[in-house]
């Protein structure tokens, strides 16, 4: 496994863009990095348990895990953010010590996190060069980086224009930037850190392009992530971690995405949802001609239509900022709208408070589950009576039934499995994100309302969670309440609606039923094109 | 999580840590001045635990600052900063003072008149700031500042009156009535053998009392505590956070005004004209720090406020300055403030690492 020793980082010096095709790479069996046995404590907390890991020249390597493996862990103790506590890392065959990111870099160790790091009015080399600037101390040679910058752009066919300012640039451009900035610095070894969370489909597709690009000049990729799909569109190889134990490494193609699911989370996971047949019933809720205009004064709901029945999900697609987080928060009264109704079974609720709203029957499941969805130093118990504190069933004369409060929490916490079990006096700001969310599904599901929105309900969840998410909002429709999904995942719209509906700059710009759904289709919408028929 | 974790991110050890950093400060201070802390110290802690009577002054001295305290840290909860408690206390200080003067009633009812008359001008001083938050968005530090003003040359305004000020010399109004004083049996004022003595505290404790109540067993203070927290995730939840802004702002002014009608008509029995400002206020949020804005800590913090303060009055007698009581006051809040980053940090860590898991 080891026996590259006495090869240096010389031997992965660029070859002047020179595209090798990935079947032809020969140096596919030399082990780049080797991480072996790493074991992380946090006081009596093992957040990494013996794990190994080991990457060869020119592979992509996925680590797969679900929230709280330890999957970040491990990768921040490769990047020289925390010490390990036992184990050993080989890089080059060479036993190093990382004992900081500066170490991590110099050893060609690049770092693209998920959440970018990036100076919106800078332009993109001025963003590249921060931190180790060209030139003589004074004065910043931005020429030259400029010119460096435009090579790697063009030799892994990044598209990116040196000159543009990050704030006018798109996510995945941006994230591009990231993976130049890690190149700039020289890096041979990339950690890409969820790389695909904010990404639209057809960006995630140019994104693995760009990867094997890398791969190809003989860089090694390391992406962390939980979604089993790109895995198996990227990877060589992947690493699986459960509960901060190594479980197997694999080789990717002969695997199925069941199979890491299993072993991700130890158990078989249900992908697809099971859902009865239904036959929609009478409208709940009929918004027309809605119009809307955004902080800055823009139309950003240009009279938009929809209508949403009893028994059925009603898939919202489209691309983050066309229009959907205005619509919701108009649907659920927290913000005013220009013009349009808004009937909710004959009342038209345009305008009307959030009260109003969810006393008419709409509940939501709102996209920032932190801001707006728990009251972080809220205990659970006390989020999970957030909009009936005032009923009959918590209080009484103003006073707070507290034995009624922890009862239904408790009831909650066992029947949605919300974890760690007992939590009624925790703060929610102190569960994962995944139980977080779960706490969220306990109050508004058995609000059972007329109609149920969620918005990007299963974002930053991994597969068990999703999974659990995906069946209570099937669960709503089965009965024969009405539901509307707004996700920015188009795989999540098409395994659960009944029928989709496309928005595009403000309006619902196509209806497909979501039997007959094709990704290419909603795709081609989504980006403002009109339907085929 | 274990206990180790738990002890690390409550507020008890670090107040107590500041408290041992702000004495140890103060003695380094004094020896630079060249004093003998020791002395000192000790004269400051015979000056509160000496005799009865100190005891007893000490908690005269704190009673209106338990009630800025709960004022601010009841503000605190409700996600609002009443930096205001001063002028808060200074209208309701005045309103209880004219009430006291001009108004004639017997004994029980002309107290009870003076302390509503407080709550009310305290709760509309904070209002008014408070309707200037929702309807017009002015953030509320600015004119709860400018209020303070306001209070102060009310007040002075209002103490030259000729109805109000006191005939012959002095710069100050006319003595409350008999009637409207805060008095309690004669035999338990010979017993304490202090003339201030009064019911202050007990006023002080119930209101603390009743803070706690609110904000953890009623819907009101569930509301109150969720627009404090969290403005965005409470109106999501359908609560109209503008209403919880004015009840907060009110209730928090009331409370400020309330301590100002302790301070009248249970010590003071006057006002006199300021030359500045009186910092009842102003030491209400170290109170309300001290105490983590616990209400039940507020009445600890303000009997350790009002000690010191009084005590720093005998530091005088030992040649050291007075003012040795605001260093070690400034430096307690300093190393709180500190704290409380120190806290995040911790907080951050251990937050990390459940996440790992």
């Amino acid at each position: 496994m080891n026996g590259h020793n006495g090869r240096n980082s010389a031997d992965f010096a660029q070859g002047g863009g020179t595209k090798v095709d990935k079947a032809s790479n020969m140096n596919k069996d030399h082990v780049v990095l080797q991480m072996k046995d790493i074991v992380k404590k946090f006081g009596d907390f093992t957040a990494n348990d013996h794990i190994n890991l080991t990457v060869h020249k020119g592979e992509v390597h996925a680590i797969l895990g679900e929230n709280g493996a330890g999957k970040s862990t491990l990768m921040n103790v490769l990047y020289g953010m925390y010490p390990p506590t036992s184990g050993t890392i080989f890089y080059d065959g060479k036993e190093v010590k990382i004992d900081g990111p500066q170490k991590a870099i110099d050893l060609g160790i690049g770092m693209v996190h998920q959440h970018f790091m990036l100076i919106p009015p800078f332009t993109v080399t001025e963003n590249i060069v921060l931190g180790m600037e060209p030139g003589n101390g004074v004065t910043v040679d931005i020429k030259s980086a400029r010119e460096k910058i435009r090579q790697l752009s063009e030799q892994y066919n990044l598209m990116v224009d040196p000159d543009a300012k990050v704030e006018d640039i798109s996510v995945g451009m941006q994230q591009r930037v990231e993976i130049l900035k890690v190149l700039y610095r020289g890096a041979n070894l990339l950690i890409l850190d969820e790389p695909t969370a904010s990404l639209t489909p057809q960006e995630i597709g140019e994104l693995i392009d760009i990867i094997h690009n890398l791969t190809a000049d003989g860089k090694s990729v390391i992406i962390i992530t939980h979604k089993l799909k790109e895995i198996k569109a990227s990877a060589d190889h992947c690493t699986i971690i459960r509960s901060g134990k190594y479980i197997d490494t694999v080789d990717v193609a002969e695997c199925s995405e069941n199979d890491l699911a299993a072993m991700m989370v130890g158990r078989d996971v249900a992908f697809s949802v099971d859902k009865k047949e239904m036959t929609p019933g009478e409208v709940v809720l009929e918004v027309k001609d809605l119009k809307a205009k955004d902080y800055r004064g823009v139309e950003i709901l240009n009279g938009l239509n929809l209508n949403v029945r009893q028994g059925e999900i009603v898939g919202l697609a489209g691309v983050d900022g066309n229009g959907q987080t205005e619509l919701v928060e108009i649907l659920t009264g927290l913000r005013k709208g220009e013009s349009g109704q808004v009937m909710m079974k004959g009342v038209d609720l345009f305008n009307k408070t959030p009260r109003e709203t969810f006393d008419h029957g709409i509940t939501s499941i709102p996209e920032d589950r932190q801001k707006h969805g728990l009251v972080l130093d809220f205990t659970v118990a006390e989020n999970l009576i957030l909009q009936n504190f005032g009923k009959e069933k918590f209080s009484r004369k103003g006073i707070l039934k507290k034995d009624a409060i922890q009862k239904f929490a408790t009831e909650m916490i066992d029947k949605f499995d919300i974890r760690p079990s007992g939590c009624e006096n925790r703060h929610a700001g102190q569960l994962s994100g995944g139980n977080q969310q779960k706490v969220i599904i306990a109050r508004e599901v058995t609000n059972d309302s007329e109609l149920l929105i969620a918005v990007n309900p299963t974002r930053g969840l991994d597969v068990g969670a999703i999974e659990f998410v995906h069946k209570y909002l099937v669960e709503q429709r089965n009965k024969n309440r009405a539901v509307l999904l707004v996700s920015f995942e188009l795989d999540e719209i098409m395994d659960l609606s009944d029928r989709i509906e496309v928005i595009f700059d403000g309006q619902i710009v196509g209806s497909v039923a979501g039997d007959d759904a094709d990704e290419k289709e909603l795709g081609f919408m989504m980006a403002g094109g009109t339907k085929h028929e | 999580m274990n206990k180790k974790n738990s002890i690390l991110k409550g507020n008890a050890v670090y107040v107590f840590l500041s408290i041992m950093v702000g004495f140890a400060v103060g003695a380094i201070l004094l020896l630079v001045a060249g004093l003998s802390p020791g002395e000192a110290y000790g004269k400051l802690v015979d000056g509160i635990f000496g005799q009865t009577k100190y005891i007893v002054w000490s908690i005269v001295y704190a009673s209106p600052l338990i009630f800025t305290g709960l004022s601010v840290a009841f503000s605190f909860k409700t996600g609002v900063f009443n930096i205001g408690a001063e002028g808060q206390f200074v209208v309701g200080s005045l309103a209880a003072c004219v009430v006291g003067i001009v108004v004639k009633a017997p004994a029980a009812i002309h107290v009870v008149l003076c302390i509503l008359a407080a709550i009310i001008a305290g709760g509309l001083w904070g209002a008014i700031v408070g309707v200037l938050k929702v309807k017009r968005g002015v953030h509320e530090v600015l004119s709860y500042i400018m209020f303070n003003w306001i209070a102060f040359y009310l007040s002075n305004y209002v103490v030259n009156l000729k109805a109000i000020h006191r005939s012959g010399g002095g710069e100050a109004t006319k003595d409350i009535a008999d009637t409207a004083k805060m008095k309690l049996p004669d035999a338990v004022v010979a017993a304490t053998r202090c003339g201030a003595a009064n019911w202050g505290i007990f006023l002080a404790i119930g209101a603390a009392v009743l803070i706690w109540f609110i904000m953890n067993k009623t819907t009101l203070g569930y509301q109150l505590r969720a627009v404090g927290f969290s403005k965005s995730a409470a109106e999501y939840g359908g609560i109209n956070t503008s209403k919880n802004f004015l009840i907060a702002m009110s209730i928090s002014g009331g409370l400020a005004g309330l301590g100002g009608a302790v301070q009248v008509l249970g010590m003071s029995g006057r006002i006199s004209q300021f030359a500045s400002q009186e910092q009842f206020g102003f030491q209400g949020i170290t109170v309300a720090l001290i105490a983590s804005s616990n209400p039940i800590g507020c009445i600890f913090a303000g009997l350790f406020y009002g000690a010191m303060k009084y005590g720093g009055t005998k530091l005088s007698l030992v040649n050291a300055p007075a003012e040795v009581v605001d260093i070690i006051m400034g430096t307690i809040i300093l190393f709180i403030a500190i704290s409380h980053i120190f806290k995040m940090i911790v907080a951050k860590r251990l937050h990390k690492k459940e996440e790992d898991k």
